[in-house]
């Protein structure tokens, strides 16, 4: 039954890889661009807390797929925009990144937006009483309290991000989506156990995930 | 007074469940004789592509049009079914051998290359057409006149799709292949001039080149880059159906009704077609 998996035709691992090429890159830059949005949404700068929101409002109700297959037919073929990429992989990989991060970054940014709201006023207040100008309140005294209180949220967010990757398939990206389809064009006689075989490497990529991060939450929470 | 309301507040709801029930016996009925013997002339689903303008297309007003709906038509006719009778359900590839072999649908015609690996879990009439995977380039490039010329060329296909994988393994390693999502996708990249081809299969690339928004920009190169052999797919085991289709495709070859289906959907692209292939499967 799963005898299409030793002709050697197919790289499963090496799609797997991309996929956690993929799900690496985008979730560091997404985490960089979502702490700096929440920073912006609670910032005393109106201009800075309307794009925040402005921002977050209108990318997280995008569907993943538009803003993937907009960064390839608007950025790189139509404007010409590639990212400093020379080949269509290399370029497909990038905007893939791209649009996973500013997906991505929005759901980081309401995250610990909530966690902001898990420090007790006093905090902020007490540091704002030392001297502490609002950057030093927000990276010294708020933010670390708050990250340690989001990491289970974030790890959910971290799970649908690696699931997300798949939408790169959509714009060439050679990860495993992609092999899927190929595999279900050539081996259309087994479908379900190529159904299986990627289904159960997202489980295995997420689970442990999951299960880590769970921990790493209980352990590093701020009990209050 | 109030006894006799009751009662005919009972008889109406007798009445109802009576009909209920008789309505979803002679419904089931319906859909297991359309699905399975072909005995009862009522209706029977035939499996087509819904977005591949000029093979199997669907409108947006609902209507079917392409080559493969012709001979869809064609081949129903010849099993004893009005065109009014002929219900279309969309088969994408991926699924298309499940659709077969769960009876979902009767028959397949969706430019369904026959192969070995498909027909463990299907059988083909047919083939009904000969396809070549090809490329589309701009009306005005000149610059590809063979496969090697790809090696240097920017190059979109389908996601998975057997020509995409052709190119990386066979015809042109080294190429810059991009695979998009769908065909369009891949023309809004010719048309900007971010690809220099598109390649597919050549009756597939045809009906696009053939739409009326596209006419004039774009041309086949007209390379026979492999063997496509387009068939119907059946249910595994049903030779009487098999030699039915056989037989009404001969006739559509034969009576003329093959050669006006292509010239009508693929024409307008000035694409050469190959002549009716010999029936190959069952015999």
């Amino acid at each position: 039954m799963f005898d299409f998996l030793d002709s050697g035709q197919y790289d499963v691992l090496g799609a797997f890889w991309v996929t956690v090429q993929l799900t690496l890159y985008s979730a560091a830059g997404s985490l960089i661009w979502g702490t700096a949005l929440a920073g912006m949404r609670v910032s005393p700068v109106p201009l800075l807390r309307g794009f925040g929101t402005a921002y977050v409002n209108l990318v997280r109700n995008t569907p993943l797929t538009l803003l993937v297959i907009g960064c390839s037919l608007g950025l790189s073929q139509t404007l010409k925009i590639n990212l400093g990429g020379d080949s269509f992989k290399e370029i497909g990989f990038r905007l893939a990144v791209l649009g996973l991060i500013a997906y991505t970054g929005t759901f980081v940014c309401e995250a610990l937006r909530s966690g902001i709201n898990t420090v007790p006023v006093g905090q902020a207040e007490a540091a704002r009483a030392l001297g502490l100008s609002f950057f030093q309140v927000l990276t010294l005294i708020v933010l670390p309290q708050a990250f340690r209180a989001v990491i289970a949220p974030l790890a959910n967010v971290l799970i649908a991000l690696t699931k997300n990757t798949t939408v790169a398939a959509t714009i060439g990206v050679a990860e495993a989506a992609l092999l899927m389809k190929e595999m279900l064009e050539n081996e259309a006689q087994a479908v379900f156990a190529v159904f299986a075989v990627f289904a159960l490497g997202f489980v295995l990529l997420t689970l442990p995930t999951g299960l880590l991060l769970g921990w790493v939450a209980k352990r590093v929470a701020v009990k209050r | 007074m109030k006894i006799s309301k009751a009662a005919a507040a009972a008889a109406v709801a007798v009445a109802l469940s009576l009909t209920a029930t008789a309505c979803g016996g002679s419904k089931q009925d319906a859909a297991s004789d359309g699905g399975a013997s072909g005995g009862a002339k009522d209706k029977i689903v035939v499996g087509i592509k819904y977005d591949q303008p000029g093979l199997g297309l669907k409108t947006p007003d609902g209507k079917y049009t392409g080559f493969d709906v012709d001979v869809a038509t064609y081949v129903a006719k010849e099993l004893g079914y009005e065109p009014n009778q002929i219900e279309f359900k969309q088969a994408v590839s991926a699924e298309r051998e499940n659709l077969i072999a769960n009876g979902d649908v009767k028959f397949v015609v969706a430019t369904y290359s026959i192969n070995d690996k498909r027909k463990e879990k299907v059988d083909f009439a047919g083939p009904y057409f000969l396809a070549h995977q090809d490329l589309l380039v701009r009306a005005d490039d000149t610059s590809i006149t063979k496969a090697e010329d790809l090696n240097k060329k920017k190059l979109c296909s389908v996601t998975g799709s057997t020509s995409a994988q052709n190119v990386k393994t066979k015809l042109a390693p080294e190429a810059d292949l991009l695979e998009q999502g769908g065909y369009s996708e891949c023309l809004t990249g010719l048309e900007n001039k971010a690809v220099d081809a598109l390649t597919t299969d050549n009756s597939i690339l045809a009906g696009y080149a053939a739409q009326e928004k596209n006419k004039g920009k774009f041309k086949l190169v007209g390379l026979s880059l492999s063997n496509e052999n387009y068939g119907i797919g059946l249910k595994k085991g049903d030779k009487e159906l098999q030699t039915k289709i056989n037989a009404a495709l001969k006739k559509m070859v034969e009576d003329g009704s093959w050669q006006k289906a292509v010239d009508k959907n693929l024409g307008p692209a000035n694409f050469k077609s190959e002549p009716a292939p010999q029936i190959t499967e069952g015999s």
